[in-house]
């Protein structure tokens, strides 16, 4: 059995008097212990939306959420709000974008990692805080035991993001969602901190659901690899199926758009035409048509199903074949 | 060139030592800087030791009647060796009535300030925390008070009461502060609830009233604590009023600067005008000394402004 089964999650974000919004449209995926699953996808496609309904934290109101999302066998959407209190941070933990913000300003480092062992583990102040000198430890804060009593602000940015790390990290989660954790760090920090989150999840076996709309974080830590558009799962691969050869016009565009070293000189990028507009109709035809370079006339009349293909799956007319993919391999 | 290379040393070590500094160290050392900080400040401080050391200060017993034998129904003496700003028409020793009177002022000042924080946070932080229908009913009551201009509401509490004293006019002066900060404070929760420390909280399973008072109060504080400086000075002048007005305490012992100026204007204006005089001045003065301090507390406080 998965760690996390989710199952046709959908939400919809509804608003007396105005048509209903889907953002996420039937999303399933597996999560095994120890994996790392990527959600890709631009703007909007609702890979945010997805994390937040995992670890129930939207809003209370103005919005549906249907499907299942089974953690360890549990339904965690018909879980009552205290069940679900006490599984947060125990053993589900989550790392968020902005490594200020996040973190409360007003309270330092160590109380803020000493707060969530009291809560989870039971420990005393005594015992959380020698934990937590520990845990800045391990996720590489030099001078552990001074930084437990300073401030947010008093640390950089990638100690930040460490720190918050620390946190979701302290009650040794099984199952950590990172909703783009690098997007915020300039990009020598980036490398650091995702090095720092493969080998925690190596060590410590912690299943990793990486949200973000960087292909290069996928590439470096992702085994399989989700790709969203419109609120919908549109190719599935492992990590170098996907690199080598995407199947998805989106996917290959995605990946075309990305400088790359190896590339002739005078050779242009290609960028995806158009943008994502605010509400995507999956009902007639394919969302992406509009866009896609690729598009049929069966595209904009007929929405596409998920289908298997090579191994992984596939919501697609006119797939782009491996030849013409080549150009976009691996990097 | 060692000793080149180690004053060098010195300024970047001072820098970074205050890189590293906190929000209110940070506001302190501002407020340091500002000219109209520093005013109030002196303002302030004279007028606190004043208060709390006043029955060190007195010269004489405010309350022995001194030169009975010299007033007349349309006579008080004036200024004399031993009575330097004269005495009242009870012949009293005006400048020791003051300073009593300064202790009067900053008790009934910052209890009602106290009393109108603690509920006004109590409805904010109410409404804040809990949203919905919580929120709508107390700020419905919240408007009704805010509906009636502040002296008139003063005036109305304090006229519920058959005995007027010192408690009723703290009780109704602290209504004054109530409305606006139960507003502040619901507002700045309100946007507390959104903030990603507090999604951060909730996403590590923290609970509901850790969230509110570990995460959202003390983050919401800040606007309170300005605004209760600032309200200090008006519950200072409110305070007088009510007493101006006869609706303070009544009893004629008791030196209060409001009842002082109330009795000097109403009573002995044209014989002796300096005693009305005085006590205003120091109500002005201490008000605007209060109100200093707290514009420049705002504006330390305030991230926009830092330099």
């Amino acid at each position: 059995m998965a760690l996390l089964e989710v199952r046709d999650l959908k939400v919809d974000f509804v608003r007396r008097g105005e048509r209903s919004f889907t953002a996420v449209d039937e999303i399933s995926f597996d999560v095994e212990p120890g994996q790392t699953v990527g959600l890709v996808g631009e703007s909007g496609c609702g890979k945010s939306v997805t994390s937040l309904a995992i670890m129930r934290l939207l809003a209370r109101r103005g919005n549906k959420v249907s499907g299942s999302v089974r953690f360890e066998g549990t339904d965690l959407l018909k879980l009552s709000d205290r069940e679900m209190r006490d599984r947060r941070g125990r053993d589900l933990g989550m790392v968020f974008q902005d490594p200020l913000s996040s973190l409360n300003p007003v309270i330092p480092i160590g109380l803020q990692i000493t707060e969530v062992l009291e809560r989870h583990r039971g420990m005393s102040r005594k015992a959380a805080s020698v934990e937590a000198t520990d845990l800045l430890d391990k996720v590489g804060i030099p001078d552990p035991s001074r930084r437990l009593s300073e401030y947010p602000h008093q640390l950089s940015g990638g100690m930040r993001q460490r720190a918050l790390i620390a946190i979701a990290l302290a009650c040794r989660p099984r199952l950590l969602i990172a909703d783009e954790p690098t997007t915020a760090l300039d990009v020598t920090i980036q490398a650091q901190i995702l090095a720092l989150l493969r080998e925690l999840v190596q060590d410590t076996g912690t299943a990793l659901i990486m949200i973000t709309h960087d292909l290069g974080v996928v590439a470096g830590l992702c085994d399989e690899v989700n790709v969203l558009y419109g609120g919908k799962i549109v190719e599935r691969a492992q990590r170098h199926q996907l690199f080598g050869e995407p199947r998805h016009p989106y996917t290959h565009g995605l990946l075309a758009s990305i400088p790359r070293l190896d590339a002739g000189r005078g050779e242009k990028l290609v960028p995806i035409r158009g943008s994502v507009s605010d509400n995507i109709p999956w009902e007639g035809g394919c969302a992406f048509a509009p866009r896609c370079p690729n598009a049929l006339p069966v595209c904009r009349e007929v929405s596409p199903q998920l289908v298997p293909d090579q191994g992984g799956l596939l919501r697609c007319h006119n797939p782009v074949r491996p030849a013409v993919a080549a150009g976009g391999g691996a990097r | 060139m060692n000793t080149l290379l180690n004053k060098k040393k010195e300024p970047i070590d001072k820098l970074a030592a205050a890189s590293g500094r906190s929000l209110g160290g940070e506001a302190i050392r501002r407020m340091l800087r500002s000219p109209v900080a520093i005013t109030g400040g002196i303002i302030t401080g004279l007028f606190l030791i004043v208060a709390i050391f006043a029955p060190l200060l007195e010269p004489k017993d405010p309350d022995v009647h001194y030169l009975g034998d010299q007033i007349r129904p349309n006579f008080i003496p004036g200024a004399q060796s031993g009575f330097p700003l004269g005495v009242d028409d009870f012949g009293r020793d005006f400048l020791s009535r003051l300073i009593a009177g300064a202790q009067q002022t900053l008790i009934v000042g910052v209890l009602a300030t106290i009393v109108g924080v603690l509920i006004g946070v109590i409805i904010g932080g109410l409404a804040g925390a809990f949203g919905g229908w919580v929120d709508t009913v107390l700020m419905r009551l919240v408007d009704v008070m805010l509906s009636f201009p502040s002296l008139l509401l003063a005036i109305s509490i304090a006229a519920l009461f058959a005995q007027p004293s010192q408690w009723t006019v703290i009780l109704a002066v602290s209504m004054i502060g109530v409305p606006i900060f139960a507003r502040l404070l619901r507002g700045s929760m309100l946007s507390q609830r959104d903030a990603d420390h507090v999604l951060a909280a909730r996403s590590l399973g923290v609970k509901r009233g850790a969230i509110v008072f570990r995460h959202m109060l003390p983050n919401s504080l800040g606007p309170v604590i300005v605004q209760a400086t600032l309200t200090l000075a008006t519950s200072i002048l409110e305070a007088a009023a009510l007493s101006f007005l006869g609706l303070g305490d009544p009893d004629p012992s008791r030196a209060e600067w409001g009842l002082m100026l109330g009795k000097a204007s109403h009573q002995f204006l044209d014989v002796r005008p300096e005693l009305a005089y005085y006590p205003a001045i120091a109500i002005i003065i201490v008000a605007l000394g209060f109100t200093l301090v707290g514009e420049s507390l705002r504006e330390a406080l305030d991230p926009k402004n830092r330099r």
